[in-house]
């Protein structure tokens, strides 16, 4: 079985970056493997991945699970839990070529397929919850399998190497999506295993993150009374776990999400006015457990759109641009301007100050 | 002499230059993509001339060497230098000047998050940083001396002049401010003055550096009154833990 990262903790370098096309026009995968490709050095080979969004039109209404397996055994169990709670319209080997940096490669493969309706009616939950709760199953109960990607027309590649390497590996210049996100890993306590690069998905939930979570345990033991597992020992986990509770299943906005995480300091709040001032109290009060603390820059890919948080101390670096109908976001400027020389505006995301852009509907 | 850099690594490209250096006072360098480190610890009688955006750590150990900017820079910008002198003609990231402690570093648009941290002087060695446009939060982190001017021009996406947590645990030098700013911003143990009849000839001084370098009018920057943000303490966190 590969070995999964151990209970120590992991500060991180790190790299993130993202390119998104509010048009919902699709693009391919070079230009953020270029991006992410400048910031080399944030990285140390131990870990890369990406998420693209909009790269499986023809299969739109389907989920799509990619999934590592340690070896055909833990593909068979796999597949036959698949198959009994879903209906599978096609499924391959997601096609790879060879790297000379990438070994070591687990079996990788992917589903589509949909929700049956039967299970549904049994159930009383919708088909979301019900296959939150089926990767949940398979990572936790089923030895040498890892859903690493569950969406709808979307998708995460990752893992051990450079983040260049890892594009390459799977082909991304290939796919088309109108939103793309990258990370560049710097493990330094750990080995650093392929289900560990980032990004961390459930269901169109995908976090890249540079920095570490202090608060960690205290938000794990909150998310994990809701029915979440954190068992991959890696902080980032936790917060694609807290979007999906607060944003999925409770209905709160992903701004309001984003200002639960990062909330403002009581100070700002008792500067507010009166009707600001009681939402941000009730909010801090209700969800203090779910505030995150520590450095970290993110970039959660969703199906509402994309959205760009810094902690509250502004502890690391986040640049974003615009040109045309394009964002971009990079831990460094010169990533972004390798990619888009002449930006029509650049600025830093400032501390605790989410910056989300929707998305439009797809273009085929 | 010319050189180009391209997606070169930052040791080969830092390698070459150093060599050039070795022959030539000055060297430009062309097509600059990220590239850390450039001009670290370059001394005195030596110009680097960069176009394009240089990477993190830019000058950091400069020792008295010049470096001019034709871009934007990114984070830790003359990162503990002991002396000389940085240009940027454009906006530079994060923790620009960390723990500079001689020198000069003159920045034509806007710096991100802890610009000055924990600057520091030392009888003869007085850093001083000139920001052109605005800042963001935790301007003058820890410091413990030096002189930082914010003057607040070209303020494009209309943001505060100085972000949040201005000055916080700052227990030295001094920070001069053009025009208004959130006083809300600046944090408790900081004195907020008009300046003194020294300190405008030190602000004149070094705004009229800045105004040469990039073509601005001294008489209208000028013109706006300045504000002196000093600590009033040494000692900001002596009680934090242990009363005394």
């Amino acid at each position: 079985m590969l070995q999964r990262e151990g209970q120590v903790r992991i500060p991180s370098g790190c790299a993130i970056a993202a390119v998104t096309d509010r048009s919902g026009a699709r693009f391919s995968g070079m230009d953020i493997i270029d991006c992410i490709a400048l910031m080399h050095d944030r990285s140390n080979g131990l870990g890369g991945g990406f998420a693209a969004y909009g790269i499986y039109p023809e299969y739109r209404d389907l989920f799509a699970f990619h999934i590592f397996y340690d070896d055909n055994d833990a593909r068979i169990k796999t597949e036959e839990f698949l198959f009994r709670h879903f209906d599978i319209e096609t499924f391959e080997q997601i096609p790879t070529r060879k790297v000379k940096s990438i070994h070591q490669a687990p079996l990788i493969w992917r589903y589509f397929g949909v929700v049956p309706q039967s299970k549904i009616k049994k159930n009383d939950f919708d088909e979301e919850e019900y296959t939150a709760r089926c990767v949940i199953r398979i990572n936790n109960s089923i030895p040498g399998a890892f859903v690493f990607s569950s969406g709808k027309n979307m998708g995460a590649f990752k893992a051990v190497g450079y983040p260049e390497d890892v594009g390459e590996y799977y082909m991304l210049d290939e796919y088309k999506a109108h939103t793309w996100t990258a990370h560049g890993r710097f493990p330094t306590n750990t080995p650093g295993w392929w289900g560990g690069a980032h990004p961390f998905t459930l269901l169109d939930w995908s976090i890249v993150h540079n920095g570490e979570i202090s608060s960690y345990d205290a938000n794990r033991r909150y998310i994990e009374q809701f029915g979440y597992k954190c068992n991959l020992q890696t902080d980032t986990e936790v917060i694609t776990y807290l979007f999906d509770l607060l944003v999925r299943r409770q209905g709160l906005t992903l701004e309001t999400a984003a200002k639960i995480l990062a909330a403002p300091e009581w100070d700002a709040i008792d500067r507010m006015p009166e009707a600001e001032r009681e939402i941000y109290t009730a909010l801090r009060v209700v969800y203090a457990s779910a505030l995150i603390n520590g450095p970290f820059s993110i970039l959660v890919g969703s199906k509402h759109g994309l959205l760009a948080l810094n902690d509250r101390l502004k502890l690391r670096s986040l640049i974003t641009a615009e040109k045309g109908t394009k964002t971009f976001f990079a831990s460094e400027e010169s990533a972004i301007r390798v990619i888009c020389p002449e930006p029509e505006k650049i600025m830093a995301v400032e501390g605790g100050t989410p910056i989300f852009i929707p998305f439009a509907e797809v273009q085929d | 002499m010319t050189l180009m850099a391209g997606k070169r690594s930052f040791r080969d490209l830092n390698a070459e230059i150093r060599a050039a250096l070795e022959t030539e006072n000055c060297v430009r360098v062309e097509n600059v993509n990220g590239q850390r480190y450039m001009g670290a610890g370059l001394s005195k009688g030596k110009r680097l001339e960069i176009y394009g955006t240089p990477g993190n750590d830019m000058a950091a150990y400069l020792d008295g060497g010049a470096l001019e900017v034709f871009g934007n820079g990114q984070e830790a910008i003359g990162n503990t230098m002991g002396g000389g002198s940085v240009t940027v003609h454009g906006h530079v990231g994060d923790t620009l000047g960390y723990a500079m402690r001689d020198g000069e570093i003159f920045v034509e648009k806007r710096a991100g998050s802890r610009a000055g941290i924990h600057m520091k002087e030392f009888e003869a060695m007085q850093p001083v940083v000139v920001i052109g446009g605005i800042v963001g939060a935790f301007l003058g982190e820890y410091m413990a001396g030096g002189t930082l001017i914010v003057l607040g021009l070209e303020n494009e996406y209309d943001q505060p002049v100085v972000g949040a947590h201005c000055a916080t645990g700052m227990h030295g030098g001094r920070i001069f401010i053009r025009g208004a700013f959130p006083t809300e911003n600046v944090s408790e143990h900081i004195s907020v003055l008009e300046p003194n009849e020294k300190d405008r000839a030190d602000l004149e001084r070094h705004v009229r550096v800045y105004c040469e370098r990039f073509g601005k009018d001294f008489d209208a920057i000028m013109r706006e009154p300045f504000h002196k943000l000093v600590p009033t303490t040494s000692r900001p966190y002596a009680n934090l833990y242990t009363p005394n």
